[in-house]
């Protein structure tokens, strides 16, 4: 290195050092303020998901509302659910057909497409359009209840909000998901057999029963009641942050961004565990 | 066999619970982060009787209101109603409590996808199982009756006025006919005849129900109207408290700026 260079990067590092040392406590800092707001936000929930378990266990019970709740959850997510599945069944279809064909493998299509879709896609579409829908529908309807003192005033008139608003909420997502998977799943199924059909006909009977042939229930069981585990993760977290929600519409419009974001982020790292769990439990 | 001295022992103790007060509020302490809201507040409501919690915005009214409740916890200093401390009950053993208890928010907090009807039927439904469907349509007619909204079950809380919703608020912090009422700035916001009316109406109730009241308002003369007694907070102290004629003899300097501004 020449003398100039290691004059430039002297020049260069000098005030460079010297911000550093500034720096350090302040990345310190922020990092402590981010570790702490991890620690709360985990805290809180632990605590919320407590008094939710205490409220939901003990009577008296909500049932009116539950049903209200598995009709908004479940009825209501159905259409955009049966969508969803149809589009995915057929774009699984293009692709297992394409790469099928490549390696000669056209045979194993019904097979590809009934295990691509009961046992990967259809859960977690089912879990992705519901964290949309209903977490975001969830946390905006609870923190603007929460803003205008709506879940006070309940409260205030000696109704558990944990009860009446979270429990329901959150065991109509977790009764919902699986049905709504398996629609998601039959919808798929359908549509990648038609869209099949359209290139190479293949009547209905002969897809479905080369496509389940030597199949057993624990391949297709577990994926489809493993959603429950989203709904819980779903509803749990829509309904913390709604009623956990602060300053107006701002804070309305966060919970409801806040809500789809993390339970879509919880909903695929679940499906991580998820997986593996039932690779191990279900061979 | 009663003996005469077990029941003068009960009358004695029928007496006692007639005069120990319904709420007692002792030492109240309250902050949010660095602010300081109340600052060790001592007051007591008896029964049949009205107290006006007066002062100047952000000096805690709503806040007690909230703390007497149990909608917030005190930092120290105890919030009893009947004689039952309940700054530290569980939520289900504070809803026993509650239901002896109506509250009025300040924005009505009306359950905006409920229509009116829904609204006032709402605290029945939870908690007077045994009513027929007709029998509470009835109790929920009637209480609408009682507030001046007759006819206007079917509307929806965005569908009508701010002081028409104080009103379904008041109807339906009634609904279970309880024994303390907590009005939080019944008559804010409102034009001076929805505001007399609300005064009448709170005095109505009164005279009809006998309940223990405690409204918090900025209003001197709605307060002069509704309450046998005054307290005036300033920086989370009561700075004074007694008739509307006690406040007007007090020598306090904040006592004298606040009746000469009101």
């Amino acid at each position: 290195m020449s003398r100039y260079e290691s004059t430039e990067i002297a020049a260069i590092k000098l005030p460079l050092s010297g911000q550093g040392s500034a720096l350090l406590p302040t990345v310190a800092g922020s990092v402590a303020s981010l570790a702490e707001r991890f620690f709360e936000w985990f805290g809180g929930l632990g605590i919320f998901s407590w008094q939710v378990l205490k409220a939901a266990v003990t009577p008296p019970y909500e049932w009116r509302e539950l049903i209200r709740q598995l009709d908004e959850v479940g009825s209501k997510s159905l259409p955009l659910i049966v969508l969803a599945g149809a589009a995915i069944g057929v774009v699984i279809s293009m692709e297992a057909r394409y790469s099928l064909s490549r390696f000669g493998a056209k045979s194993m299509f019904p097979a590809t497409l009934v295990y691509s879709v009961i046992q990967v896609m259809g859960p977690v579409i089912t879990g992705l359009i519901v964290s949309g829908r209903v977490g975001a529908g969830i946390g905006a309807e609870l923190a603007s209840m929460k803003v205008t003192e709506q879940i006070d005033a309940i409260e205030a008139s000696a109704i558990n909000p944990y009860r009446l608003l979270a429990a329901t909420r959150i065991l109509a997502c977790i009764l919902m998901l699986p049905l709504l998977t398996i629609a998601a799943d039959a919808s798929g199924l359908f549509t990648g057999w038609f869209a099949q059909t359209l290139v190479e006909p293949l009547s209905f009977r002969q897809f479905i029963e080369s496509g389940f042939h030597g199949a057993t229930f624990n391949a297709f069981l577990p994926p489809t009641f493993k959603t429950a585990v989203y709904g819980l993760i779903i509803g749990l977290i829509a309904c913390f942050q709604g009623m956990r929600t602060r300053g107006g519409a701002e804070g309305v419009g966060r919970a409801a961004t806040n809500s789809v974001v993390l339970s879509s982020l919880f909903v695929i790292l679940a499906d991580v565990v998820l997986v593996k769990f039932i690779l191990v439990v279900f061979p | 066999m009663a003996t005469a001295s077990d029941m003068a022992t009960k009358q004695e103790d029928a007496t006692e619970e007639r005069s120990a007060p319904i709420v007692a509020v002792k030492e109240l302490r309250k902050s949010f982060g660095n602010l300081r809201v109340l600052n060790g507040i001592n007051l007591t409501v008896n029964r049949g009787e009205t107290l006006a919690v007066l002062g100047r915005s952000g000096t805690g009214k709503s806040v007690l209101l909230r703390l007497i409740i149990g909608l917030e916890t005190p930092d120290s200093g105890s919030v009893s109603i009947y004689e039952q401390d309940i700054a530290r009950l569980a939520l289900d053993r504070m809803g026993e409590v509650r239901k002896k208890m109506g509250f009025l928010f300040q924005h009505a907090a009306l359950y905006d996808s409920l229509t009116v009807a829904e609204n006032v039927a709402f605290p029945l439904e939870h908690h007077r199982r045994e009513m027929s469907r007709s029998e509470r349509n009835d109790r929920v007619a009637q209480l609408l009756f009682e507030v001046g909204m007759k006819g206007s079950n079917g509307k929806m809380p965005s569908d009508i006025s701010g002081g028409m919703q104080k009103r379904v608020g008041l109807a339906r912090a009634l609904a279970l006919q309880p024994e303390i009422l907590l009005l939080d700035e019944p008559t804010a916001g409102l034009d001076p005849i929805s505001s007399g009316e609300i005064d009448d109406l709170v005095l109505k109730l009164q005279r009809e129900h006998q309940m223990a009241s405690i409204v918090v308002t900025h209003d001197l003369h709605s307060a002069k109207t509704i309450a046998n007694r005054i307290a005036l907070l300033d920086q989370g102290n009561v700075v004074t408290e007694g008739r509307f004629e006690d406040l007007q003899e007090s020598n306090i300097a904040f006592v004298k700026e606040f009746l000469k501004q009101s």
